[in-house]
């Protein structure tokens, strides 16, 4: 008696066990995993964009090598999910023109401006520390590709948030300014970072199912409430004042409560009306389509070779 | 008929979810037979649940005598590790 490829999938998804590129998979598994995915490798690479920036002007040389390690860091990973989506049989042509049609999303926190030096050090503090609260837990996902990326992943990443950290303690033990110039940014940066966790569990459209397939472990509410209970004693350590007058502890739940995240914001800037949202994407098709004459150039050299050879 | 048949790398996945690991190699005629002998040569104790088999001319390596040259940009780097940045002990969980 052979099992359906449905059997096998359930029992191994039960079980625990990864699925593989040639494992029988269901349509819908397979279309939420591309989405996740893409999505995720969209976000990688959108987001050296903000931080790009200030490469150039960052404030020493020691900061401006760092930061282009990172951004060089973001680069990577984002080609790590692009071929870990690959293995699904989506192209990355397809991948590309799903980013550039705003049919694929990114993390909308990279829609906005990072407006002075205090952003970087926010932004790898925040939203590096938030990234790396969801991407600890997709290190246990279902599909074997995506959770080897994320492994791989989480360990370059450890120096990410510890650089933005940094940051922020030079800044906030530093002159006047530059302490309130640490505090602007984590006023800005702390919402959208609380954002990228996605909707609250009972609005989150793929939820459910990715729960049911283990493509996620944790809910999105969950882990926000994670990342939130580990930044809170981090915000204080700072001297910073915290950035939502409801943040307070609560005994009973064992957790930090907090205020109501504007959702109507969320998505107005997911769905393309965020500060930067046009800029991103038109600085990424400027990017590939300058980049042209490298495949151009290459695609003339295999020529060449092939008609040498046949000679 | 071919002097010498070609030479396979084999690669074995232990369990679900790790890596292929290169394991050694063997002579066969077509894929489809590599894989069979990968089978009675490599898994007799059953070490692995997947077999890749790719032809060795199919690989294109780095050398190690070219090691220096090739990855002396990385070493003058440590601010890629998370142990560059010292930080207080109260927060050195993150």
């Amino acid at each position: 008696m052979s099992d359906s490829g449905q059997a096998i999938f359930d029992r191994r998804i039960e079980a625990e066990q990864k699925i593989e590129p040639k494992d029988w998979m269901p349509a819908d598994y397979r279309k939420n995993l591309i989405r996740q995915m893409s999505q995720h490798a969209h976000s990688e690479v959108i987001g050296m964009q903000p931080e790009g920036n200030w490469i150039s002007r960052a404030p020493t040389l020691k900061r401006k090598m760092v930061l282009l390690a990172k951004v060089q860091d973001e680069g990577g990973h984002g080609l790590y999910l692009y071929s870990a989506t690959e293995t699904l049989n989506a192209t990355r042509d397809e991948m590309n023109a799903a980013l550039h049609s705003g049919k694929a999303k990114y993390a909308s926190i990279f829609n906005y401006p990072a407006l002075s030096w205090a952003d970087v050090g926010a932004i790898g503090w925040l939203v590096d520390g938030a990234a790396i609260v969801n991407q600890i837990s997709l290190q246990g996902t279902s599909y074997g590709p995506y959770s080897r990326a994320m492994i791989r992943i989480c360990k370059e990443e450890s120096f990410h948030q510890r650089q933005g950290y940094e940051i922020m303690i030079a800044l906030a033990n530093g002159t006047p300014m530059q302490k309130a110039m640490a505090q602007d940014a984590l006023n800005r940066v702390w919402w959208p970072s609380l954002m990228m966790f996605g909707p609250h569990d009972s609005d989150s459209a793929h939820s459910g199912r990715s729960m049911q397939w283990k493509i996620k472990l944790r809910t999105n509410d969950d882990l926000r409430q994670s990342f939130i209970d580990q930044t809170v004693p981090q915000i204080k350590f700072l001297g910073l004042e915290l950035p939502d007058p409801d943040l307070k502890w609560n005994e009973e739940r064992g957790h930090y409560d907090f205020g109501d995240i504007d959702w109507d914001e969320f998505k107005r800037v997911i769905s393309g009306d965020g500060p930067c949202n046009r800029d991103r994407i038109r600085h990424h098709k400027k990017a590939h389509d300058d980049g042209q004459w490298v495949r151009d150039a290459l695609e003339a050299y295999h020529q060449k070779k092939a008609s040498a050879s046949a000679a | 008929m071919k002097q010498s048949n070609d030479l396979y790398e084999v690669f074995l996945r232990s369990i679900r979810g790790v890596d292929h690991r290169h394991v050694g190699s063997l002579h066969a005629d077509t894929a489809e037979q590599a894989l069979t002998y990968a089978r009675d040569v490599y898994t007799r104790r059953s070490e692995g649940v997947s077999i890749w088999v790719v032809k060795s001319t199919d690989i294109t390596a780095s050398q190690e005598q070219d090691m220096d040259s090739f990855y002396d940009p990385m070493d003058d780097k440590p601010y890629r590790h998370a142990s560059f940045y010292v930080l207080p002990d109260e927060i050195d969980n993150m």
